[in-house]
């Protein structure tokens, strides 16, 4: 070492140097997203379409409506008219404090988020409970996943996708599909081995031994998983705002900066809304499913 | 092997750990026994050189002490467990020879199984376990839960169909096992210690809910059991498993009077006689000079004799259901199989006869 300091200053590549690797992994990644970005946009037309149809039909039909179809989700799958009237106070007071659309739009992006957590989430889950070298190379990366700073990975989805809803749901999914794909994986390796082995026995096939019987005993613990998966989505929902996405967010973004105290809890306050709901709304169906273990 | 052998098997293996094709050798051709086996290569035997015949309509007991490979035996019969060497021949086809959709279908119409702690789906009705064999068949929902509803009749739960598992005592638990794997109606019925885990006066019923069914339905069932009064019970032939290998095998009479060794002898010391062995076991088919009512050829020995009160010298027809006199008894064979034997090492071996006791 010509430089005798270097037991005092940690020897670092010089910056020069750091600026030339970072410039030629920006350049390299810009290049991929001026060939591909354009058909990557595509590929994620039909994503935009589901998202916008989402929104209008919540934005369109009638407020009452809403609030009726969203109780009777409440009571069927909770059989609670505690929960019942949770929903329907929290929804006429959003409105009445006139944050229904924003609440709408985030309605429609937590459901579309879900939706695709869940249908990517749970095939992931089943085929890493096959294989624990799977498994093995699955979670460092959901690991990786969680604990990412989330504005980091805007960075990537803006360049590619630029501003708006696309990026918006993809970078929530992210975040946000970690505990399906785990609890689906943990839940299908709890099931008791010897009401497989019973299974096998009758001559199941892997099909049938899956959808009948690892999936439906695997069914609160993926529930649990999609219960996390909601409210981690809906922590996103400022982060996400910040590209485009429009909803519940932005009012508290410009709450943030221009300090519009009361504007900014009343929004929040929505948000705390939407997740006790859905908290307790999978929460009880969750409930409900395992009631064959105390049936009595 | 006998036109009426339903489950041959023969020469079969089974070697647990790391590389169990390497340590066949060594227990199949240097004799190495099974402590040794472990302790000095590494591997676990679990069945040693089984060869055996299940003839068809029989109740074949398979008896022997926890960790005798009772369960290990009974799961290569559907190949839930494969071998490490030998065959199992069902009705002529080598199990082992079947592809993955052939073994499926094996098991969906030909092989069902009972199990020691149920295995129940915790997830479905009793209506819905009892049903399930028929709907992986691919039999539609509502024909197989009419046929559902039948057997659950027939075990004695009628009422209880909508039911979860996890509401039933252990006894009506097994039930639902039971008519499970009855609805198949495969011809070869699978107990592994179905019995084991109930209560001494549920088991006594379960074993008679058992004992009715099969009189009428004549399955092949390999069942097995820990318990000796139960193998004497329900077992028309009984096998007897130490350490993987099968030490003796007869019919329940010849086990009981001619033990082929002392760990045998051993078991079945303490066993009354006269309540465990029934007629038939003792009778001759020479019904001449016979008199007096019939015995069934399923009395004990012990009913037998009050048969016996007020004509000792006599003889007596005995008859079987549903085909009347077959054949006659008399008191001096009563009285030689209740005596204890005694036996004396190896020339108590048992050859296994062709002669069905049952
Ligand atoms: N998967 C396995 N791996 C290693 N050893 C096993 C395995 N299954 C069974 N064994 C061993 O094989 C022997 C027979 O076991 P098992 O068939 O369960 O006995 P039983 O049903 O008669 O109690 C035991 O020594 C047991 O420890
Ligand atoms: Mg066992």
């Amino acid at each position: 070492m010509a430089d005798p300091n270097w037991l005092i200053d940690f020897p670092a590549i010089d910056d020069a140097t750091l600026r030339a690797i970072n410039r030629a992994i920006d350049d390299a990644y810009l290049g991929f997203t001026r060939t591909f970005g354009a058909a990557i946009e595509d590929a994620f037309l039909p994503l935009l379409r589901l998202m916008v149809w989402v929104e209008q039909m919540l934005l369109g039909a009638p407020w009452w409506l809403v609030i009726a179809v969203i109780a009777g989700l409440a009571w069927a799958a909770s059989r609670r008219p505690a929960l019942v009237g949770l929903v329907v106070g929290s929804f006429l007071f959003i409105g009445i404090m006139g944050m229904w659309e924003d609440t709408m739009r985030t309605m429609a992006m937590i459901a579309v988020c879900t939706l695709m957590a869940v249908t990517a989430g749970i095939p992931i889950g089943v085929l890493m409970s096959r294989s624990d070298r799977l498994k093995g190379a699955v979670v460092p990366v959901l690991d990786v996943m969680q604990t990412m700073p989330s504005f980091v990975y805007l960075i990537p989805v803006v360049m590619l996708l630029g501003l708006g809803k696309v990026p918006g749901v993809l970078a929530v999914v992210i975040y946000a599909i970690p505990p399906v794909i785990r609890l689906t994986d943990l839940g299908i390796r709890l099931v008791n081995e010897e009401v497989l082995e019973a299974t096998d026995a009758f001559g199941a096939s892997p099909w049938q031994r899956l959808w009948g019987v690892q999936v439906p005993l695997a069914l609160p613990n993926i529930m649990a998983g999609i219960n996390q998966t909601i409210m981690m989505a809906l922590s996103m929902v400022v982060v996400a705002s910040m590209i485009g996405v429009k909803g519940l967010g932005q009012p508290v973004l410009r709450a943030v900066t221009n300090q519009y105290f009361a504007m900014g809890v009343l929004n929040g306050l929505a948000v705390v809304l939407l997740a006790i709901i859905f908290d307790r709304l999978t929460q009880s169906y969750g409930r409900r499913l395992q009631r064959y273990r105390d049936d009595a | 092997m006998t036109p009426e052998s339903k489950i041959a098997i023969a020469g079969l293996y089974k070697i647990f750990g790391p590389d169990p094709a390497a340590a066949l050798p060594l227990v199949r051709d240097r004799g190495i026994g099974k402590t040794e086996l472990l302790e000095q290569h590494g591997h676990v035997l679990g069945l040693d050189n089984i060869s055996m015949t299940v003839r068809q309509g029989d109740v074949h007991v398979v008896m022997g002490l926890s960790g005798s490979g009772k369960s290990t035996l009974i799961r290569h019969l559907n190949r839930l467990i494969e071998p490490t060497a030998g065959s199992i021949h069902v009705d002529g086809t080598d199990i082992m020879d079947l592809s993955p959709r052939a073994l499926r279908h094996f098991r969906r119409h030909r092989a069902s199984m009972v199990f020691q702690r149920f295995a129940l789906h915790p997830h479905r009705t009793v209506l819905g376990n009892v049903a399930y064999g028929l709907r992986v068949q691919g039999v539609k929902r509502a024909t197989a839960e009419a046929r559902a509803r039948g057997w659950i009749e027939r075990v004695g739960l009628s009422g209880f169909e909508d039911r979860f598992p996890t509401a039933l005592s252990g006894g009506m638990q097994q039930r639902v096992g039971l008519a499970r794997a009855l609805a198949t109606d495969s011809d070869i019925l699978l107990m592994d210690e179905a019995f084991s885990a109930l209560d001494p006066l549920i088991r006594t019923d379960m074993q008679g809910v058992l004992l009715a069914l099969q009189a009428e339905l004549r399955k092949t069932i390999v069942f097995i059991t820990h318990d000796l009064d139960e193998a004497l019970r329900l077992g028309d032939r009984i096998a007897i498993l130490r350490d993987g290998a099968v030490i003796q095998e007869g019919t329940t009479p010849e086990i009981v009077m001619r033990p082929a060794d002392a760990y045998i002898a051993d078991f079945v010391k303490d066993i009354n006689r006269a309540r465990v062995l029934r007629v038939k076991a003792v009778m001759t088919s020479d019904r001449a000079g016979a008199r007096g009512p019939a015995v069934d050829a399923q009395t004990t020995l012990e009913e037998a004799l009050t048969a016996f009160h007020d004509d000792p010298s006599g003889r007596r027809p005995v008859s079987r259901e549903g085909e009347g006199i077959v054949g006659s008894v008399g008191l001096p064979e009563i009285l030689r199989a209740i005596e204890r034997p005694d036996i004396s090492g190896s020339d108590a071996r048992v050859t296994p006869q062709a002669r069905a006791a049952g």
